[in-house]
């Protein structure tokens, strides 16, 4: 946050209602390419709904997403969902890797073929490329040996790894986490923010919803703490722990600490 | 109706006609001749090896020949025989056709080549009758539309009940469901006769002259064969057909002014009797099945094929109707719900129906086969729509965002991870349901197929085994069946382990080893 780069990520003024229930109440969020960010808040503050915002998995009722050079505008006066809304979220969402709490990993898919899906249908590499890029792919979060293995087979750390490894193998400007390791017995959790580590290591952009306080202490450059569709506050690691400014932070961290 | 049979008959002789070579006694001018060969013993019908005979059928070979024409047989239902006529399907129709002056009006008959009477039939025992009104508050059997039915008609009082095949009537009258059964003599002597537990009674009634019909404007055809008649008449050649058919009579006798006694022994008949003889030995009834076995075979490979073909077409508009429901615009998917809903609350037997009977009317004609195959696959169809619809809705939410997440389309995700993935649901549910399709094409034999039902109704009414036929075509039934029985235990086994190692998938013909 230090140097004056060019985000790679922002987000302006993100509004999205569900049936009258106003989830996002006008979210703005730069994104430094490198960082990882920790998306922290109480259950139904909207970080999820903000995060599927940000590769339109949801379609923002208003609001801008920039991401690697991709610009998107919905809900403007003029014109609220411009024609070409669809076409750009399908070229942004390129360039955005997700992973999901649940993992979604294609079951019928062997574990390579769940990551050399992407790359041949969408940007029709040859299968023989595919497939060298998905066993390096594969090999950086350590799970050459099962390559053949279908998802069912694996642990839920094995197939949490193997999902990062099929956003990685599309080459991604930044990764997503939505709660990535919520679904794993705690024993399993470390292996998957060990890769999340070494992605940021390598100079990764990551942006991570999670309520795992420590790995969000440790790892993330800084931390941004939602309540009620809005974000509250936005601080260096250590900071937002030892001293956070807002009451509603305090509140939240205090069950941790 | 009758637009399609026109049609299948026009077929017919079109392909008979294309397919005459032009070479030897193929030169001979052709006589198309028509009869509905269906348990019509023993005027034309399938022998037990399957081939045409029948005293009708040699006495148009002897016309034929004396007229130096080559005999070409058209086959088509009772109802149509008439019809046909006119319209120049066949040039001759010999199918036990009683000459009375309403028919007379429509079309041409030949000489009488047989005269004989109705012959009331009843069960062993029953008191004896002397006139039609001694009847009286009886229900009486017999075929509809024929001389026999509007003489009972005549009667007051008389419960008349019609039949579509002779077998059933006499059947009725041993299971004692009517007292009795006036029919023409040779269906009696044929049917009723062999029958131990039935008996001829009272007098011969009336009486019934068969000639053979022609176009209204065959004149010259009329006179061919007049005059052929006549010669086979005279040379004794007729009588020694009759003979051996049994069916040589005093009536006949007096009809052709020649002695009363059986020229030949009545060989035909005798073998007929044999043939249909319900005591015979399990080693006779084995090998009169045997001998019908070219007709098992040809019935049990349309009943595969209308069913392949029916299940091709059922799995593939089904696929189409259940991607238009779940995943199509409003008003495609308002289409498919009714066809679904429309196709799901009406018989099979109805649709097969009106697509074979009812669509002529408006211009379509469709082959027996083609309907039998639309029938069954537009009807299935709505099954399998319904299927793939709970498998792709059973698919998670998770699996397309993930694929979208990843930058495919909603058609490619749709591609290559939602319907793959869908495609394994309803595999078993699938194969089950072609193991039902199969039994159900049992119904395309109403449009006139010869397929497994169809040779059940052809080997029944000519051996009279409704019992061991039946238990024959059921058993090849479940033998074609059992095959895709194993295929879908095995896609349910398959679908059950899909988590585990793929090495631990079973094989198809056993368990995983575990």
């Amino acid at each position: 946050m230090d140097e004056p780069t060019a985000p790679i990520l922002e987000a302006e003024g993100i509004r999205k209602s569900f049936d009258e229930n106003e989830i996002l109440k006008g979210i703005s969020l730069r994104v430094e390419n490198g960082d990882l960010v920790s998306i922290i808040g109480p259950s139904g503050c909207g970080k999820s709904t903000f995060l599927r915002c940000l590769n339109f998995l949801e379609i923002p009722d208003a609001g801008r997403v920039s991401i690697a050079g991709i610009t998107i505008d919905v809900g403007g006066v003029d014109d609220p969902f411009p024609p070409d809304t669809k076409v750009k979220a399908h070229a942004l969402r390129q360039r955005v890797g997700m992973v999901f709490q649940g993992f979604n990993l294609f079951p019928h898919k062997t574990i390579l073929e769940n990551v050399m899906l992407a790359p041949t249908v969408v940007n029709g590499t040859s299968r023989d490329e595919a497939r060298s890029v998905g066993l390096r792919t594969l090999e950086k979060v350590g799970l050459s040996a099962l390559k053949d293995r279908y998802p069912g087979t694996l642990s839920g750390g094995q197939q949490q790894r193997a999902a990062i490894a099929r956003a990685l193998a599309m080459n991604p400007k930044v990764m997503l986490y939505d709660e990535p390791t919520s679904a794993l017995d705690p024993e399993l959790v470390d292996e998957v923010l060990k890769v999340m580590r070494d992605l940021d290591a390598e100079g990764m952009t990551q942006i991570v919803v999670t309520h795992e306080i420590r790995f969000a202490r440790d790892a993330s450059d800084y931390i941004v703490f939602m309540e009620g569709g809005h974000i509250v506050e936005i601080s260096d690691e250590d900071e937002i722990f030892e001293n956070p400014k807002d009451e509603r932070t305090r509140r939240f961290l205090r069950r941790f600490i | 109706m009758t637009f399609l049979r026109r049609l299948f008959l026009l077929l017919v002789g079109l392909a008979t006609i294309a397919s005459s070579p032009a070479a030897d006694p193929a030169d001979l001018p052709v006589l198309r001749w028509a009869a509905d060969p269906d348990s019509n013993a023993p005027y034309t019908f399938y022998g037990p090896n399957n081939q045409l005979t029948g005293f009708e059928y040699e006495i148009i070979q002897a016309l034929a020949k004396q007229m130096g024409r080559r005999p070409e047989f058209v086959q088509n239902d009772w109802d149509g025989l008439i019809p046909g006529l006119s319209r120049g399907l066949y040039e001759v129709v010999i199918c036990g056709i009683e000459i009375t002056p309403d028919k007379a009006g429509e079309v041409l008959f030949s000489r009488p080549y047989y005269v004989t009477f109705e012959q009331l039939t009843m069960a062993k025992g029953a008191p004896a009758i002397t006139s039609l009104e001694e009847l009286k508050g009886k229900s009486i059997g017999t075929l509809g539309q024929t001389a026999a039915m509007a003489m009972l008609e005549a009667t007051p009082g008389i419960d008349v009940r019609t039949y579509a095949e002779e077998v059933n009537a006499y059947n009725d009258v041993a299971n004692g469901r009517v007292a009795g059964v006036l029919l023409d003599f040779p269906i009696a002597k044929y049917y009723a006769g062999p029958n131990p537990n039935l008996e001829f009674t009272g007098p011969p009634f009336g009486q019934v002259t068969y000639g053979i019909a022609l176009a209204k404007n065959n004149q010259a055809l009329q006179t061919e064969i007049n005059t052929a008649l006549a010669s086979i008449i005279a040379s004794g050649e007729m009588r020694d057909i009759l003979s051996r058919w049994g069916l040589w009579t005093p009536t006949m006798a007096k009809a052709f002014n020649q002695p009363e006694a059986d020229s030949v022994p009545d060989t035909e008949y005798t073998a007929f009797v044999a043939s249909t003889a319900g005591g015979a030995s399990l080693l006779t009834r084995l090998t009169r099945y045997a001998g019908y076995w070219p007709l098992l075979t040809q019935a049990a490979l349309l009943t595969l094929e209308v069913s392949i073909l029916g299940m091709v077409l059922a799995v593939s508009l089904g696929f189409s109707l259940a991607i238009m429901r779940v995943y199509g615009p409003f008003p495609l998917r308002i289409l498919a719900t009714l066809y679904i809903e429309i196709i799901r609350g009406t018989p099979l037997l109805i649709q097969l129906l009106i697509i074979f009977y009812g669509l002529p009317n408006i211009g379509i004609k469709l082959s027996p086969f083609v309907a039998g195959v639309l029938g069954l696959g537009l009807n299935y169809a709505a099954y399998e729509a319904e299927n793939y619809r709970a498998g792709l809705l059973a698919i998670p939410k998770g699996q397309m965002e993930a694929a979208r997440a990843l930058g495919l389309t909603h058609i490619q995700g749709l591609r290559h991870v939602v319907i793959p993935q869908s495609f394994r649901l309803v595999l078993p549910p699938v194969t089950n349901d072609f193991i039902s399709l199969l039994k159900d094409s049992s119904l395309v034999s109403m449009v006139t197929l010869v397929d497994l039902t169809g040779a059940y109704n052809r080997i029944a009414t000519q051996t009279f085994d409704y019992f061991g036929t039946g238990l024959l075509i059921a058993a090849i039934y479940l033998l074609i069946g059992l095959p895709f029985v194993r295929l879908a235990r095995w896609t349910e086994e398959r679908l059950a382990v899909d988590v585990r190692k793929p090495a631990n998938k079973p094989g198809l013909f056993g368990r995983p080893k575990v």
